[in-house]
């Protein structure tokens, strides 16, 4: 056999194996993504059967979950917006303590500067799920219960810590000149964050906003824990109450949950770049 | 520290050194600087600190051990918590390392692969549990539907028995998970010089070569840090088991997050909860200690 055609050998079977591969991946990814599509477009008497491709599609589970016509999916609307609000709320006020807090570590440089990151790193490796009885019964006593100010407390409290390292490792490419420099012309503190950190942090601000939105957004645990009543549990929890029932609509549960997974899936998409350098930043240095 | 080099001015260089450097912070410099980290000293204290501490109080009580180690369902949680970890957080990461290897290669096909291998990572995380375990049900799951379409065979019954049950809660995690490793050793290997590679070539390196001379040494600190890491959020992991299997069948599949929670709610038992919770401090703080000092070395950056 000649050098070149051993090198197209080779090079088909190298193809043959990435296709093998691809096809597996494909397979692996997408089915219980398929299922949840498969179940929300089937009837109510078709989720018991035993088809594999749904027999006669149809979107009344969607209808039913937009329409809130079943008493599970009474609030539906209503959770989206608390998930919402809650999401939104978390975001913003995970960028303003992550920011303040890394603009006075590393460009302020206060002496005990070491004690916040230090802090941050030991909340960071704090399983979330283990603080969760000492924080139900605090919240009791902060008469916090049922109170999404409680469910927005714990998911600042995680998303913090990973915001305040990632400002810091981001805020190092911005020259300490550029402070210096405004400082000369008489400009405070607060002046040179919010005229010179601020803008110049954008790029990690949208990595770490859309990072805290989505964290709350997912989250359902503490939302679990700490809300009870109807008018404020998020869409996590009213999904998780389908399985608790005795009937089984399946259905309306997969129509639901894919309505409520589709905003974060536009979000991540549409910021995908920003996000994957935000979460991957200096992945491995030198 | 070199102001000096790029300050022109002679005449501004001390002033700046004076005013920015050499005094720590002075006058109302001071008190913003208080200011700024007031709000996140707050929230250290209000909702870390005070929990951390409630719950080792809560959990500090010598007779809510005696009662868990009474408890059957323990031993069985613990045992379960640790082939958890061990198989899921490996397998997961082993796959990661290897699939992050077929990213690198360039062109198209690749590329759009990669998008809709990242979906389970964009999906959030309760919808596709619960589609996984309703897709796992023996009786009308796509899964058995689809081994009786073809082979005209009962599957498997995933969910009722208890070791194909830690097995679904296992794949569900590395399911979920996959991608995002994924994608931080993809970053990792995108930072290895392309030259390397190139060389070993030339040297006549084969694949396997290649790997583990250049990919896995240079990755290594990286690969154990994600371990690490991974480990640690695998074991306060309460979504997989509580969607897949519930800690069913028979309350045989819990681990110590998921029991902690049963024992402190559902029981209303929150000694009893917390001491199961702080049954895995023994695991847990070695990994804490352990990560903290690979990060400290400073190859690996969160």
């Amino acid at each position: 056999m000649s050098v070149a055609s051993r090198a197209r050998l080779d090079r088909r079977l190298t193809e043959l194996g990435i296709g093998l591969l691809s096809a597996v991946l494909l397979i692996w990814t997408l089915v219980p993504l398929y299922n949840m599509v498969r179940v929300a477009l089937q009837g109510k008497e078709d989720v018991f059967s035993s088809n594999v491709f749904p027999t006669a599609p149809t979107l009344d589970s969607f209808a039913t979950a937009i329409d809130e016509s079943y008493w599970l999916l009474e609030n539906f609307w209503g959770q989206m917006g608390n998930s919402l609000y809650i999401g939104l709320t978390v975001a913003f006020l995970t960028l303003a303590i992550g920011t303040l807090t890394s603009f006075t570590i590393s460009r302020m440089r206060i002496r005990r500067g070491w004690m916040l990151t230090n802090a941050a790193l030991l909340t960071y490796a704090i399983p979330m799920s283990f603080l969760a009885i000492p924080f139900y019964s605090i919240m009791g006593k902060y008469g916090l219960t049922d109170n999404p100010i409680a469910v927005i407390a714990v998911e600042v409290t995680f998303a913090t810590p990973y915001a305040i390292f990632i400002f810091k490792q981001y805020g190092a490419s911005i020259p300490l000149e550029l402070d210096d420099a405004a400082r000369i012309d008489g400009a405070s503190p607060p002046q040179i964050f919010f005229r010179i950190y601020l803008p110049l942090m954008a790029p990690a601000l949208v990595a770490i906003g859309t990072y805290a939105l989505l964290l709350s957004w997912n989250e359902y645990l503490y939302a679990f824990l700490l809300l009870s009543s109807d008018g404020h549990i998020t869409v996590p929890v009213g999904l998780g109450k389908f399985l608790n029932s005795d009937e089984a609509p399946w259905n309306y549960l997969m129509a639901a949950a894919i309505i409520y997974a589709l905003p974060p899936m536009a979000i991540y998409y549409a910021f995908r770049r920003k996000m994957n350098s935000g979460l991957t930043m200096g992945g491995v240095k030198g | 520290m070199a102001i000096a080099t790029t300050v022109d001015n002679p005449a501004v260089a001390p002033v700046v050194s004076r005013s920015v450097r050499r005094s720590p912070l002075a006058g109302t410099d001071r008190l913003w600087a208080l200011a700024f980290v007031t709000p996140y000293v707050a929230v250290f204290c209000a909702f870390v600190l005070y929990p951390v501490g409630y719950g080792m109080w809560l959990g500090s009580d010598v007779a809510s051990y005696r009662q868990l180690l009474a408890d059957p369902v323990f031993p069985s949680a613990v045992v379960n918590t640790l082939i958890y970890l061990l198989v899921a957080v490996n397998l997961k990461l082993a796959l990661a390392l290897l699939l992050s290897g077929l990213f690198m290669r360039r062109g198209w096909w690749c590329r759009l692969l990669l998008l809709i291998f990242i979906l389970p990572w964009a999906v959030p995380g309760i919808p596709s549990f619960i589609s996984i375990h309703w897709m796992l049900n023996s009786q009308w799951g796509l899964i058995n539907n689809a081994i009786w379409a073809l082979f005209q065979v009962d599957g498997p019954p995933w969910l009722d028995n208890a070791d194909l049950a830690l097995g679904s809660v296992i794949y569900a995690h590395v399911w979920k998970w996959l991608p995002f490793w994924t994608v931080i050793f993809l970053a990792g290997r995108m930072a290895i010089p392309r030259e390397l590679y190139e060389s070993a070539e030339v040297d006549g390196a084969g694949a396997l070569d290649r790997f583990f001379h250049i990919t896995f040494p240079l990755l290594g600190g990286l690969y154990l840090v994600c371990t690490l890491l991974s480990t640690i959020w695998a074991l306060g992991d309460f979504n997989s088991v509580r969607f897949i299997s519930g800690g069913g069948p028979a309350l045989s599949t819990h681990v110590l997050a998921t029991l902690g929670i049963r024992n402190a709610f559902e029981l209303g038992n929150p000694a009893l909860g917390m001491a199961t919770v702080l049954s895995a401090l023994p695991l847990l703080i070695p990994l804490v200690v352990l990560l903290t000092r690979q990060l400290r070395r400073g190859e690996v950056q969160l």
